[in-house]
C-alpha cells in the first residue's frame, strides 16, 4: 500500500498533511480511489466555506458511486485545487499530489491515524 | 375475461410440478391470513376487446372535437406532420424501456441525444437533459437547482402561466424554499418592482417569454437585473416563438424551460407532453434528470449512453437534489421528429405564420365597437380582448358554430390564439360572430 | 449511424404548410432573433428513414424477452395503443368547456373508481406523470396532513435501506428529513428497528411490498401497526405491485396512501423512458390534500373538475396528468376485470418461480422459499472467484436476443442480478432463458476470461462511460472547419 509518511490519515480515508501549525492539506487516500475507482468528477467547497471536522466538504464521483469526502479538521477553506474539476483522473493517477483543498485557521481536528495504523486500518478493512 | 397470458393450462401443471406445489395459490401461502382477496377486487368483469373497443369508442365520441380552435394557455394546437406519428409509433420505441443497456439501445439514445441538441439550438445553450414531465414540472426543477444555503428566495413573475405558478409553489412548499410573486403590469412582469425585490438572498427569477397573456416580455433587462443581483435568471420558453424571437441565450438566461407539447405532440386533454431544459455549461451537472452523452467503445468507434448518472437519486439517494429518474422519451422523440421535419425554414414559417394570423385577428377584432384589446405591447400569438357584457355570451355562439373560442379569463376577458391552423375564413366567421353579439 | 445533423444538406426541406392567406405584418428586425437556429435540414425521406433505422438499434418488449427487475416489462396491448389514437381522445383541448369533454372526464373518473377498488384506497390523482413524481405527491400530502392538525414536528419518513433511491430522494424534495432503516438479509423489516425508529418526529414510513427481493414481508400487518400506533402515516411504494394485483390489497394491508406505476402493473409501454403516470391513491382521511382539480360527479351523472380544494396540496403538473396514458390503463383493466386481473399477479409469480427454480441449477439465489414477481442472483462468489460479475453476465445475455436483468440492485446485495419475467411470457420462453442462463454459468466456470469480452453482436461494443462522465458531450458539434 502507498502511504507517504509524511501524512496522517483519517478512518474515513483522507489523508492530511499539515503545512503549518494551523492550515493543512486535505486529499483522498491511494486505498479510497482505489475502491472508488475511476473517478470522474469532484465536488469541493468555495473559498471561504466553514468546514467542520467529521462534516462533509465535498464528494467523489465515479461512474456508479459517489462518496462524500469528510473534513478532517474545523477552518476555513483557503485554497481549492480547481485543476480537479477537469481532472479528477490526476486523484486516481497520484492521490497523493492531488489534494481537494487547503484548509486554514484550523480550530478543531478529528483523531488521526499514522501510517502505520492506517494501513492496519485498511488491512482490516477489507 | 380478457388477457394476455401464454401459458396454457398444461404448461402451468407443469411449472407447478417443477415447484411441487398444487395450485397458484398455494404460492402465496405465507401472506398473512385473511389479506387475500377470494374473488378479486370489486370491477366488473373482463370483457374481450370488441367490448372495450365499444366502450371507449363510445367514451371518445362523448367528446367534441371543434374543428376550429382559438384556445392555447398553454396547450397548442398546430399542424403535425404525419411522419412524426409514424415515427413515435415504431414499437421498439414504444416498447424499450429507460435505455440503461447502451450496446442494445443505440437507437433510442441517439435519438435523445438528437432531441438534446436540438433543444440546445432552440434555446441557444449549452447542455440540455432528456427531458421531464412537462414545462411546469421544468420550471419547478429548475428553481429548485438554483437554490443554494446563500440564496433560498426565488422569484416568480405573476404574469406566468398560473399553472406553472400554482406547481411550482406546490414543489417550493414541501421544500421549504420561499418564493415571491413579482405582479404583472400591461401583462408582462413589472420590472420596476422586480428591482426593489432583489437581494443578496435571492437565487433566481423565472419569467416567460411569452407571457401568460402572450405578451413579450423585455427578457434581456429582466436578465440584466437579476444577474446584478447575482441571481439565476430562468426563462420560460415558448418553442415555437423561439424561432422567431432572441434565444434564452441571447436573453442572457442561465436556463430555458419550456412546455415542448407545441413540438408535434397531440393536445391529448393535457397529457402526455414533456418539459425541456437546458442550461449554461456552468450548471450542467446540476440539471435534474436522464442525460446522455457521446463517449466511444471498446473499439474506437461513436457511442451514445446515459452519464452523469451520479447526480441522480440512484445512486445519490437522500443527497440527490431531484428525484426526477425518467423522461418522456417517446415525446422527446415526437419533438425531434417534429424539429427535424419542419427545419429551420420551416419552423420559422410556422411561427411567422402565427404572430401574422394572430396580428390579423387581433386587428379585425379591435374594429368591433366596445371590444378592446387589453395590452399595448408587442405580442406573439396570443392575447387578451375586454369587452362589453358577457364573455360567455361570445363563446356560447362560438361554439354553437363549432368554433372553440378563446379562454375566458376570471376578471372577464378572453385569453385567444392563433396558430397556422387557423384560417383566415374562420377568423372571419369568429369576428362577424363577435359583432354581433356585442351588438346586442 | 451519422447523427440527423450530419445528414443535412442546406437549402433541403419539407413542406406542410399551406402559403399564408392573411396580410403580413413583421415583427420589428430588432426583437428578433439573430442567433442562427441551428436545426438540420432534411426531406421526409431523410427523416422517415432515419428513425427507421435508429428502431432497428433498439431493443423493446415487442423484440423479446425482457425479464428487468423491477420494471415489470411485460408485453403492451395494441387494442391500447388503437384506443389513445382515437381523435375523440387526442385533439380535445385541456381547457374545453367541461360539457364538450365528459367522455375524457368519463376515463379519468372511472379509472379513479376501478383503481380505487384494486388498491383499497378511497381517491386518487393522476396528475403525477412518473413513479417518482407519484412519491413526491404521496409524501406532500403526509406532509400536509400532519401540518393541517398542527403536528408539525413530524419531519422524519422512515425508508427501508432495501428501498429504490427514488424514496430518500422525495424525501430530502419533501423537505423531510430520511431514516435509514437497515433489513434483514432477506430485505424484510425488523420490527424491533422499526420500534426503535419511529417516535413522535416521525411522519411516515415507505414501504415496496413486495420489496425489492421479491419478498412479500409476513409482519406486514404489524408494521403499519407499529408505525400508526406512534401516529405516522404509511405510504405505499407500487412499483412491485404486478405480484399481488388484484389478489391483495394495500389499503387492507394498512397503507394510507400509494402510488401506482401504470406503466409497470397496468400495461402501459414504457416508452424508451416515459411517459408513464403514477397515480397516487388515498385513505379518505388524506382526500381534502389531493392536488386540484379533482373530477366528481353530479346526481344527474354530469362530470365536472372541481377546482376549489382548499386544503390541497396544490398542483403537482399542468392539467391532468399523462391521460392517454391513464386512458390505456383503464383500456387494461376493463379488459382483464375481476376475473382476470388476479390471474396476472398468479402467473407473475408463477413464472418467477418456475425460473428462479431452473437457475438455482447453478445460480445463487438469495431469495429462500417461494419468491413473489421477482427474485435475485448474487454473483458475490463468482466475482470473487472467478472474476465474472454480475456485468459480464448481463453483458453475454446482450449476445443471446433477450434483455439482461437489473444489474446491481437492490444496493443490499452484492453483485447483484434481478430477474422479473412477468406473466405475458410462456413456459418455453422461460425454458429457453433458464438454458442461455445456464449455458453462460458454465461458459463462465470453464473460460471465465471469455467472459468480459461480451458483448460481440451487438452494433457497439462496451462503452467508455467513464469518458462520457468525465468530459459530457451532451449534444452535437459541427466539427471545426
Amino acid at each position: 500500500m502507498n502511504l507517504p509518511k509524511s501524512m496522517v490519515f483519517t478512518k474515513s480515508h483522507e489523508w492530511v498533511k499539515f503545512l503549518s501549525e494551523d492550515t493543512a492539506l486535505i486529499g483522498l487516500s491511494d486505498y479510497a480511489q482505489d475502491q472508488m475507482g475511476s473517478l470522474v468528477f469532484v465536488n469541493l467547497p468555495m473559498v471561504g466555506d466553514e468546514v467542520i471536522a467529521g462534516e462533509p466538504l465535498g464528494d467523489v464521483e465515479s461512474v456508479k458511486a459517489v462518496s462524500d469526502v469528510y473534513s478532517p479538521v474545523t477552518g476555513t477553506v483557503s485554497r481549492v485545487n480547481e485543476e480537479l474539476l477537469d481532472a479528477p483522473e490526476s486523484i486516481n493517477q497520484d492521490p497523493y499530489a492531488a489534494w481537494l483543498v487547503e484548509v486554514s485557521d484550523i480550530s478543531d481536528r478529528d483523531d488521526f491515524l499514522s501510517a502505520t495504523e492506517y494501513e492496519e486500518f485498511c488491512l482490516k478493512e477489507e | 375475461m380478457g388477457h394476455y397470458l401464454p401459458s396454457t393450462d398444461r404448461q402451468r401443471e407443469e411449472m407447478l410440478r417443477a415447484l411441487r406445489i398444487q395450485s397458484l395459490e398455494e404460492l402465496y401461502r405465507d401472506l398473512p391470513e385473511g389479506l387475500v382477496l377470494s374473488d378479486g377486487p370489486k370491477i366488473p368483469k373482463g370483457q374481450g376487446e370488441l367490448g372495450v373497443l365499444r366502450k371507449f369508442s363510445s367514451m371518445a365520441a362523448e367528446n367534441r372535437v371543434f374543428s376550429s380552435v382559438f384556445r392555447g394557455a398553454g396547450a397548442y394546437r398546430h399542424y403535425i406532420p404525419a411522419v412524426v406519428s409514424s415515427v413515435v409509433s415504431k414499437e421498439s420505441f414504444v416498447t424499450a424501456y429507460t435505455p440503461y443497456q447502451a450496446e442494445i439501445s443505440q437507437g433510442v439514445l441517439q435519438a435523445i441525444f438528437e432531441y438534446q441538441t436540438m433543444i440546445c439550438a432552440l434555446t441557444g445553450l449549452d447542455a440540455s437533459n432528456a427531458s421531464v414531465y412537462d414545462g411546469a414540472t421544468a420550471a419547478a426543477e429548475a428553481v429548485a437547482l438554483c437554490r443554494d444555503r446563500k440564496r433560498s428566495r426565488a422569484l416568480i413573475s405573476a404574469a406566468s402561466n398560473p399553472q406553472v405558478i400554482q406547481v411550482v409553489n406546490t414543489y417550493c412548499w414541501a421544500a421549504g424554499y420561499e418564493i415571491e410573486l413579482i405582479p404583472e403590469r400591461d401583462g408582462v412582469t413589472d420590472l420596476e418592482v422586480l428591482e426593489t425585490r432583489l437581494g443578496p438572498d435571492v437565487s433566481c427569477v423565472y419569467l416567460e417569454q411569452l407571457s401568460y397573456f402572450g405578451q413579450m416580455e423585455d427578457a434581456k433587462a429582466a436578465s440584466s437585473l437579476t444577474h446584478q443581483a447575482g441571481a439565476k435568471f430562468i426563462l420560460g420558453v415558448n418553442p415555437i416563438a423561439a424561432a422567431l424571437l432572441p434565444s434564452a441565450a441571447e436573453c442572457g438566461a442561465d436556463i430555458a424551460v419550456g412546455e415542448g407539447q407545441p413540438l408535434g405532440i397531440p393536445l391529448s386533454f393535457g397529457g402526455p407532453y414533456l418539459g425541456f431544459m437546458a442550461a449554461t455549461d456552468a450548471l450542467t451537472r446540476k440539471l435534474p434528470g436522464r442525460m446522455v452523452g457521446e463517449t466511444v467503445d471498446a473499439n474506437g468507434n461513436r457511442a451514445f449512453v446515459l452519464t452523469l448518472q451520479a447526480r441522480e437519486q440512484h445512486i445519490r439517494r437522500e443527497k440527490a437534489s431531484s428525484n426526477i429518474c425518467s423522461n418522456q422519451a417517446l415525446c422527446a422523440t415526437a419533438a425531434a421528429t417534429y424539429l427535424a421535419a419542419m427545419g429551420p425554414q420551416g419552423l420559422r414559417e410556422v411561427a411567422q405564420q402565427c404572430y401574422q394570423k394572430a396580428h390579423y385577428f387581433a386587428e379585425a377584432l379591435a374594429t368591433i365597437p366596445g371590444l378592446t384589446l387589453r395590452h399595448k405591447g408587442e405580442f406573439f400569438h396570443e392575447f387578451v380582448t375586454d369587452l362589453p357584457g358577457d364573455a360567455a355570451k361570445l363563446l356560447e355562439a362560438l361554439e354553437a358554430q363549432g368554433i372553440l373560442g378563446g379562454l375566458p379569463l376570471p376578471d372577464g376577458g378572453i385569453l385567444w390564439c392563433v396558430t397556422e391552423v387557423n384560417a383566415r375564413e374562420e377568423m372571419d366567421t369568429v369576428v362577424k360572430l363577435a359583432r354581433e353579439v356585442c351588438a346586442s | 449511424m451519422k447523427l440527423l445533423f450530419e445528414k443535412s444538406i442546406p437549402g433541403r426541406r419539407s413542406y406542410y404548410l399551406a402559403p399564408c392567406d392573411v396580410p403580413e405584418y413583421t415583427l420589428p428586425a430588432p426583437m428578433q432573433r439573430q442567433e442562427a437556429l441551428d436545426l438540420p435540414e432534411l426531406s421526409e425521406t431523410d427523416v422517415s428513414r432515419h428513425y427507421s433505422a435508429l428502431e432497428r438499434l433498439s431493443f423493446g418488449v415487442n423484440q423479446g424477452f425482457y425479464p428487468l427487475g423491477s420494471c415489470t416489462m411485460k408485453y403492451n396491448p395494441k387494442i391500447n395503443e388503437k384506443l389513445a389514437a382515437l381523435s375523440g381522445f387526442t385533439e380535445i383541448h385541456p381547457l374545453q368547456p367541461e360539457h364538450t369533454v365528459q367522455g375524457a372526464l368519463r376515463v379519468l373518473y372511472e379509472a379513479e373508481r376501478s383503481l380505487c377498488e384494486v388498491t383499497g384506497m378511497d381517491a386518487m390523482t393522476f396528475q403525477p406523470a412518473a413513479g417518482a413524481h407519484g412519491e413526491l405527491t404521496g409524501l406532500m400530502l403526509i406532509k400536509r396532513y400532519h401540518e393541517a392538525r398542527g403536528d408539525t414536528p413530524r419531519r422524519k419518513i422512515i425508508v427501508p435501506d432495501s428501498a429504490h433511491g427514488t424514496n430518500p430522494a422525495t424525501v430530502s424534495m419533501c423537505g423531510m428529513e430520511v431514516v435509514n432503516l437497515s433489513s434483514g438479509a432477506d430485505g424484510c423489516v425488523d420490527l424491533e428497528a422499526l420500534r426503535q425508529a419511529v417516535g413522535p418526529d416521525t411522519a411516515g414510513f415507505m414501504l415496496t411490498n413486495p420489496n425489492t427481493l421479491g419478498i412479500f414481508d409476513p409482519n406486514i400487518m404489524r408494521i403499519t401497526e407499529i408505525v400508526h400506533e406512534a401516529g405516522g402515516l404509511c405510504y405505499y411504494d407500487g412499483a412491485n405491485l404486478n405480484a399481488v394485483v388484484g389478489v391483495v390489497r394495500p389499503g387492507d394491508m394498512g397503507f394510507d396512501c400509494v402510488h401506482l406505476n401504470l406503466h409497470k402493473t397496468f400495461s402501459t409501454p414504457h416508452g424508451g423512458g416515459g411517459p408513464g403516470s403514477g397515480a397516487v391513491g388515498c385513505k379518505a382521511r388524506l382526500e381534502a390534500y389531493l392536488p386540484a382539480p379533482r373530477v366528481v360527479m353530479s346526481e344527474e351523472g354530469k362530470l365536472s373538475l372541481q377546482q376549489d380544494c382548499p386544503e390541497s396540496i396544490g398542483k403537482v403538473r399542468s392539467f391532468y396528468g399523462n391521460f392517454l396514458v391513464v386512458l390505456r390503463a383503464f383500456a387494461y383493466l376493463t379488459t382483464l376485470g375481476q376475473d382476470g386481473l388476479p390471474e396476472v399477479a398468479k402467473n407473475a409469480v408463477l413464472n418467477a418461480n418456475y425460473l428462479m427454480k431452473r437457475l438455482s441449477e447453478r445460480f445463487t439465489i438469495v431469495n429462500q422459499g417461494f419468491c413473489m414477481h421477482e427474485f435475485v442472483i448474487t454473483m458475490e462468489r463468482e466475482a470473487k472467484e472467478k472474476h465474472v460479475t454480475a456485468m459480464d453476465m448481463a453483458k453475454a445475455l446482450l449476445d443471446c436476443g433477450m434483455h439482461p436483468p437489473t444489474m446491481y440492485f437492490p444496493l443490499i446485495v452484492k453483485e447483484a442480478l434481478m430477474v422479473e419475467p412477468t406473466e405475458t411470457e410462456g413456459k418455453e420462453t422461460l425454458d429457453e432463458a433458464a438454458e442461455i442462463f445456464l449455458s453462460l454459468y458454465d461458459r463462465a466456470m470453464a473460460e471465465p476470461e471469455t467472459m468480459h469480452e461480451y458483448p460481440k453482436e451487438t452494433v457497439i461494443g462496451r462503452p467508455d462511460e467513464v469518458r462520457a462522465a468525465r468530459h459530457p458531450n451532451l449534444r452535437y458539434r459541427k466539427a471545426e472547419s
